[in-house]
């Protein structure tokens, strides 16, 4: 927050802004005290609000021309490939946005997870950052459904079923979410319903998101408290605005590729084969984003402990603050942590590649290591590590040497240069 | 050190990519390849190929497969195969369309127009089924799309028609093919040598054909993708163009602080 008291200059302003205090806000907003040595990986933020504006205002246009129905939806999504003015474009934005924002917020997510921006006093921005993950791969999830391709109607089957493996009251669940005894044209109805008002809770917790975050300020790179404003900080405006204005263009090129020049490589083939209840396709793979969670899900033998394990996955995420014991935030003085970090990273990729193969043979072994060491991650490395590692020398200020520690200050001040 | 980390993260979005990468050519990865016109960053069709290739379809494939998608007046659009405007109101006209009911309550015949959509050879799909001793000839308009392999896959296909090996027995109406899954086809081999006569005097070999009909295919299935690839390219100099811009700004915004950013 920043210190100084706002008053606009006008009396309009003036006038306005005591009855509702917007002006103040965009004050604080310009203001905003940020450490000036935030890397390219914090600009993720600005890319994932992006984004999002970006889904909500070509889905807007979609729910225009597209009709939620079974016999009917197929045929319009090729209306607006084929008839719909720049439709093709809006349709490959939006299913390339998806993918997109997915990548945005994987990077985002394993920013955080290095730099422990998670950790004290961040706990709330991660947990209202996971419950926008978790509403991102419902949206996701009913969204691919849409279409109503083979793919669409298969995964819906498959995830839905998911629900079947609660005891006792699980049938009835899935027959209740179907809103019919298949995954028919009810479900398709209530998947679209749904679909176009997730992304509207996302954006309310977007906004609790960042009122969270500007609460303590953003973590940085070296993980340390500073003092804010001061010399380690810069006003939001004009410094961040333009690092991520360069950062979102660079990743908007990146984008403009996808759409432009391979808008279906992201995507499967069978789903541009109407959905048919009487053929199942050979593989049954979900979009490249849910694939680490498919190969837990199917690691397990069991069906019911696959799920509780695909959602375990998910949702021990949530008391990550908890599980990590090490008062250092930032990898970066953590050495052995990094490690692991990075072994980590490899898993979670690993599990992924798993859940694009068929379950069986090698494969299925190896889904089944990566999903132990995914939870051994959690539960074992993240306490222990934290307890016993010896950290390195932390920096007092983002800007100053490190003071304490054996490392030689002029050595000190050369890596801080480079952070 | 944090120059060392970005390198890894970036490494692990590279290595994302290419395992996508390498899932969709791994399934792709016996087909026939060809040098397709309207492939690459600045891919056009070529504008005979698709002429032919419709001609193709029309004489050959359009008795089984519906391509319900398309109107006659995609035909003479821009970036697909550009017949005159007089030739769509030609083609659409030599089709009899039933529309109604009239004033009457009647259904009637009358010769289509270009706004009609491509006339399906069957009322629908069970009666396609029926006629084609049980299996659905696919709906031809996103089938391009809808295979692994894509362009590659159909031209495949067409070409992959064989002899079985030996100690292979196929039942009646089975057809084996090389490059269809599970090598075994309900589809005779659709194209032999003079099946079409060709108006621009090309020669109309079975490879000839194959290659015309999958271009045609291949727009049929992406109407847009000349235009796409024109507004591409614009739209990625553009925002190189302005990212130079933002970027020298930054720098120079910067600058007031820290000469490294």
């Amino acid at each position: 927050m920043s210190d100084h008291e706002y008053t606009p200059k006008s009396k309009a302003g003036k006038w306005f802004n005591d009855r509702l205090p917007l002006l103040t806000l965009g004050s604080h907003l310009t203001d905003y005290p940020t450490p000036k040595n935030l890397n390219y990986w914090w600009t993720f933020g600005g890319i994932l609000t992006f984004c999002l504006l970006t889904q909500i205002i070509t889905g807007i246009v979609l729910a225009m021309h597209y009709v939620a129905h079974a016999d009917l939806a197929f045929a319009s999504v090729e209306h607006i490939m084929r008839d719909v003015n720049f439709g093709w474009l809006i349709r490959y934005i939006h299913s390339n946005g998806a993918s997109m924002f997915f990548l945005a917020v994987y990077i985002h997510i394993f920013r955080s997870l290095f730099y422990g921006s998670y950790k004290s006093p961040r706990e709330v921005i991660w947990i209202i950052g996971l419950m926008i993950y978790v509403l991102m791969m419902a949206a996701a999830f009913m969204g691919y459904v849409l279409p109503w391709g083979q793919m669409s109607f298969w995964g819906a089957t498959v995830i839905t079923n998911l629900f079947s493996a609660i005891p006792l009251v699980g049938e009835s669940i899935t027959t209740w979410l179907w809103g019919a005894y298949s995954v028919d044209n009810p479900t398709l109805n209530r998947f679209f319903s749904l679909h176009y008002l997730i992304p509207f809770l996302i954006l309310g917790l977007v906004v609790l998101h960042i009122w969270a975050l500007h609460i303590p300020g953003n973590n940085n790179p070296i993980g340390i408290d500073i003092k804010k404003p001061s010399k380690d900080t810069v006003p939001f405006h004009p410094y961040i605005t333009i690092k991520d204005a360069f950062a979102l263009l660079m990743f908007m090129i990146i984008f403009a590729g996808f759409v432009f020049f391979t808008p279906n490589i992201l995507g499967h083939s069978d789903n541009y084969i109407p959905a048919n209840p009487l053929v199942t396709p050979a593989h049954i793979v979900p979009e490249w984003y849910l694939l680490p969670f498919y190969a837990i899900l199917r690691s397990v033998p069991d069906k019911l402990g696959g799920v509780i394990l695909m959602f375990g996955a998910i949702f021990i995420l949530f008391i990550l603050p908890w599980l990590d014991t090490s008062k250092v935030r930032s990898a970066v003085f953590r050495p052995i942590y990094r490690q692991f970090y990075w072994i980590f990273v490899l898993d979670v990729l690993m599990l992924g590649y798993m859940g694009a193969m068929p379950a069986e043979g090698t494969y299925l072994v190896l889904a089944r290591v990566g999903t132990i060491y995914y939870f051994l991650h959690f539960i074992v490395v993240m306490p222990v590590v934290g307890l016993m590692e010896k950290t390195d020398p932390i920096p007092m200020s983002i800007s100053e040497p490190v003071l304490t520690g054996g490392a030689e200050p002029s050595l000190a001040k050369k890596d801080n240069a480079k952070i | 050190m944090q120059k060392y980390n970005s390198k890894k993260l970036l490494l692990s979005i590279f290595i994302i990519f290419f395992s996508i990468n390498h899932l969709h050519s791994a399934e792709s990865a016996n087909l026939l390849k060809v040098k397709w016109s309207f492939k690459g960053l600045t891919g056009k069709f070529d504008r005979a190929s698709l002429q032919r290739g419709f001609q193709v379809y029309k004489e050959v494939c359009s008795s089984c497969h519906s391509m319900q998608y398309l109107s006659y007046r995609n035909l003479g659009e821009q970036g697909g195969p550009e017949f005159s405007e007089s030739e769509v109101k030609a083609i659409a006209a030599s089709i009899e369309i039933e529309d109604g009911p009239d004033s009457q309550g009647e259904m009637f015949i009358r010769p289509g127009r270009p706004s009609d959509k491509f006339k399906s050879p069957y009322p629908n799909v069970n009666a396609s089924i029926a006629a084609n001793g049980g299996a659905y000839p696919p709906d031809m308009s996103v089938l391009v799309k809808a295979r692994p392999g894509g362009s590659n896959y159909i031209y495949s296909v067409l070409m992959g028609y064989e002899e079985p090996p030996s100690g292979m027995t196929l039942d009646d109406g089975v057809y084996y093919n090389k490059y269809m899954i599970g090598n075994k086809i309900k589809m005779s081999a659709p194209l032999s040598e003079g099946i079409v006569e060709y108006s621009d005097g090309t020669k109309a070999s079975v490879d000839q054909m194959a290659k015309d009909v999958t271009t045609f295919l291949s727009w049929a299935a992406e109407p847009e993708l000349e235009e796409r690839h024109k507004t591409g390219i614009k739209v990625i100099i553009y925002l190189i163009l302005l990212t130079t811009l933002v970027y020298l700004s930054m720098k120079k915004i910067w600058s007031r602080i820290d000469p490294e950013v």
